[in-house]
């Protein structure tokens, strides 16, 4: 039985992802539409299943959840304070620096997350990874103190990132 | 206070949000000089300048027509996506070296981006991938 489903649903995220997304489409609720994205959701990974060998690893999807939120929520104050420093500051003032951040984080998943993340919150983009991936390269735009920046991202983004992916 | 006007105040809020922080982005890219500190600047267009659009698109949906979810998808997608090209621009500038090189990692040996392959290292030094 066990085995059935899970050839049925080798990754049971992307199959719930694909049906939410597929009703999205079609803007609008009906049952027919909700069968068909069922179909697709079943089919799709099936179909993709050799170009995803591994499952990902379990996640705590209510920290997930309220990761999210958190993120969200720094993104808008992030925003409304580089939105002032560009406004306001001078060229010459500004203080961009690279800040190298060593990760602790070895899923490949996790990191992708944190790299997103470190780039949708204005003020830090990530630009590149070390050749064995123990450490991550984030560009900040105005950093008096770029250690500052690496002890903010490791201690609210990593830490969290490290509960979700236990 | 009606629904409708409630939702054309709540519109418009977004509309104007929205509308100035791309204008700010906008400035930004004008504004600021370094080709890695430029970057920063399109950065936020597609998260909060965006998002209130795509909001204000959404509340107008549901108050004067069926409603829409569109929009969520288009956010979802932005936000999968715009890391991607923001990581793809700072990679060729410290490819092309048109930044200040960043320091180098503690544990490992160098940055993915400059970590050449042997075989490839003529063409990093002729620039050109033309055989001599």
């Amino acid at each position: 039985m066990m085995r059935a489903l899970r050839w049925l649903l080798p990754h049971p995220f992307l199959t719930l992802l694909l049906v939410v997304v597929w009703t999205l489409l079609q803007n609008g609720i009906s049952v027919g539409m909700v069968v068909f994205g069922v179909i697709l959701g079943i089919v799709i990974p099936i179909g993709t299943a050799q170009w995803w060998p591994d499952r990902p690893g379990k996640i705590r999807v209510f920290r997930m959840l309220s990761y999210c939120l958190l993120v969200m929520w720094d993104i808008l104050v992030a925003n409304v304070q580089v939105a002032w420093i560009v406004l306001t500051k001078s060229n010459a003032a500004m203080r961009p620096a690279w800040v190298v951040v060593p990760l602790d984080l070895r899923q490949p998943e996790a990191i992708t997350i944190l790299a997103g993340t470190i780039t949708l919150t204005p003020g830090t983009v990530s630009a590149d990874l070390s050749d064995e991936g123990h450490s991550l390269l984030v560009h900040a735009l105005d950093a008096p103190d770029p250690d500052a920046v690496r002890d903010d991202i490791k201690h609210r983004y990593e830490r969290r990132l490290k509960e979700i992916f236990a | 206070m009606t629904l409708a006007v409630i939702g054309t105040y709540a519109v418009a809020f977004c509309l104007v949000v929205g509308a100035f922080f791309a204008l700010v982005a906008a400035i930004g890219l004008l504004k600021l000089n370094g080709s890695m500190t430029r970057l920063h600047a399109p950065t936020k267009v597609g998260t909060v300048g965006i998002g209130a659009l795509l909001l204000a698109s959404m509340i107008h949906s549901y108050v004067y027509a069926e409603g829409s979810m569109h929009e969520l998808l288009i956010i979802a997608f932005l936000f999968v996506t715009a890391p991607i090209s923001a990581n793809f621009i700072a990679k060729v500038n410290i490819h092309k070296r048109a930044c200040d090189m960043p320091p180098s990692p503690r544990q490992d040996k160098t940055w993915s981006t400059l970590n050449v392959p042997e075989a490839d290292l003529e063409i990093e030094e002729t620039g050109t991938d033309q055989p001599r």
